[in-house]
């Protein structure tokens, strides 16, 4: 037998939760330089992980995540026209205490990442950053402001960031916080006093495809510990388990959301990777808006979708898609069991021709043609809980 | 779980026991640990050929996919009808009913470099220890 995972090597970087993890026996991998939980097999792993989110809740480390905080300079304004440059979304539609899904793109229309853009102020945002990309972002953001008046601060090492997920996340969290947690909606944040810690960013945001929220504090070891360990013993109740990347990947595979380095890339613009809703190209200016333009008078070549395995075997990233006869198509680019569905699922990049639900695809599993087939995708959607009627 | 003192086994984690000129091989209780909750294995038929320090078949957990090689050459007697059906036994009862293969040795002399309990138990120490290093 031999490990797909990667061994530690002692460079790697650390969050300051990282005596915890170990402390629960967590399976550690390197992930884009971090030593970071995979999977706590001690509690069930990977696959109960996946499960408590989905029917309860699971809390995740995600301190490994960047923020970039871009606010005013000498006016007001300056930080919002910065935003607008950067990002492909139109940050001028958001509210205070609001959040939405985005991308840094190059100018010829692929990504320099995805980013989540919380408007903190008038003209105060913090963007939310990939870790693996961390240092091609700051660096992307810092020489792309250069000609605006707004100050870009690096906050990545000030937080750590806990992603508490699943239909009981709203009831963890509330236990623990003096903010009423009800009234905010999907993709909304506000800021209160968690565990004492006041000023806390409370978001309602996460990569499960689950109801949830992410908090950002201090990231010194105690406060991390402390924090954390508060989130455990009010969960115990519902069960709560601490969860890995291993769930966090399946979790987000299942609800069709993108993985920087897989689905999106720098060799994959915005028309293929089907995040065109995001893309607000009625914006007069954003950096790659005049290559998306362009690329969609020319449509697309390839196009992302869900496969389901049909016959026995399992699609993993990088493994070919091709036609009955072997014809080369197409490529995974995340494959995995769903625990969810009990099925083997993948998302791939194939011609549009091929993209028709129901279509029959081949994946090239170590040598065998496995028939899969294009499904509809989110693979997995959540039942979203029927608004309270009011009393 | 306990390494079974009958048995042999490999750097690459797989356990075998022999009876006569007939191997059981199997993967260890680390290995399946290693990998997680087993969702798949894949086994060569019946008649097939496996070759020593070569690949044979693969284990599947959700998150990784490991082969499996082959401590000695031989024929394939058996491959274990039901782990593909419930391959989860691989992650309970590993040195047990989540046997992979049963074949007819070559040459006996393949097994000669193997590791005993004792030996295979440190090395996994060993392995334990730079983990949490």
């Amino acid at each position: 037998m031999e490990s797909a995972t990667t061994p530690i090597a002692s460079e790697l970087r650390k969050t300051a939760l990282n005596a915890v993890h170990r402390r629960l026996g967590a399976k550690m991998v390197n992930f884009g330089g971090w030593d970071m939980p995979m999977e706590y097999p001690a509690t069930g792993g990977l696959v109960a992980e996946h499960k408590a989110v989905r029917n309860g809740v699971g809390v995740f480390d995600v301190s490994h995540m960047g923020d970039i905080r871009v606010h005013s300079g000498r006016a007001i304004g300056g930080a919002l026209a910065a935003v607008q440059h950067l990002s492909m979304n139109d940050a001028s539609k958001l509210a205070i205490g609001q959040a939405h899904y985005s991308a840094m793109l190059y100018p010829n229309g692929t990504f320099v990442d995805d980013v989540v853009v919380h408007r903190l102020g008038e003209d105060d945002f913090l963007l939310v950053i990939n870790a693996g990309t961390r240092e091609k972002d700051i660096n992307w953001v810092r020489e792309n402001t250069r000609g605006f008046d707004c100050v870009v601060e690096e906050l990545s090492d000030a937080y750590t960031q806990l992603a508490i997920q699943g239909p009981r996340a709203v009831d963890v969290l509330q236990k623990l916080t003096d903010a009423d947690l009800a009234p905010i909606k999907n993709y909304w944040f506000t800021q209160g006093t968690v565990c004492g810690l006041p000023n806390v960013l409370i978001a309602r945001t996460g990569y499960t495809g689950e109801d949830g929220f992410e908090i950002y504090v201090p990231s010194d070891a105690a406060t991390s510990a402390m924090v954390w360990n508060a989130v455990m013993d009010a969960g115990r109740e519902f069960g709560i388990l601490p969860c890995g990347l291993g769930a966090r990947n399946t979790l987000r595979l299942e609800a069709k959301m993108a993985l920087y380095g897989h689905e999106i890339s720098e060799a994959i613009n915005v028309w293929e990777a089907g995040l065109g809703r995001y893309a607000k190209i009625d914006k007069p200016e954003f950096i790659g808006r005049e290559a998306l333009l362009a690329a969609k008078g020319a449509g697309v070549t390839r196009a992302l979708v869900g496969l389901e395995m049909i016959e026995r075997g399992i699609g993993r990233d990088g493994h070919g898609c091709c036609s009955e006869n072997g014809t080369a198509v197409g490529v995974i680019t995340s494959g995995s069991p769903s625990p969810t569905l009990g099925k083997n699922i993948a998302l791939a990049y194939v011609p549009p021709a091929l993209s028709a639900v129901g279509t029959t695809i081949f994946v090239e599993v170590r040598g065998q043609r496995v028939k899969a087939q294009v499904v509809p995708t989110p693979f997995y959607k959540r039942v979203r809980k029927a608004a309270v009627p009011a009393a | 779980m306990p390494y079974p003192t009958q048995f042999r086994y490999t750097k690459e984690h797989e356990w075998v026991e022999t009876k006569g000129d007939v191997a059981t091989i199997g993967i260890t209780d680390y290995a399946q640990h290693e990998l997680g909750d087993v969702v798949f294995v894949e086994l060569p038929k019946v008649g097939a050929a496996v070759t020593a320090g070569k690949s044979f078949g693969t284990v599947e957990s959700v998150k990784a996919v490991s082969e499996i090689f082959a401590p000695a050459a031989g024929e394939v007697l058996e491959a274990n009808p039901e782990l593909q059906a419930t391959p989860e036994k691989i992650n309970t009862d590993p040195h047990g009913t989540a046997w992979l293969i049963k074949i007819k040795l070559a040459n006996p002399a393949d097994l000669s470099g193997l590791m005993d309990a004792a030996a295979y138990e440190a090395y996994v120490a060993e392995k334990t220890k730079e983990a949490s290093a």
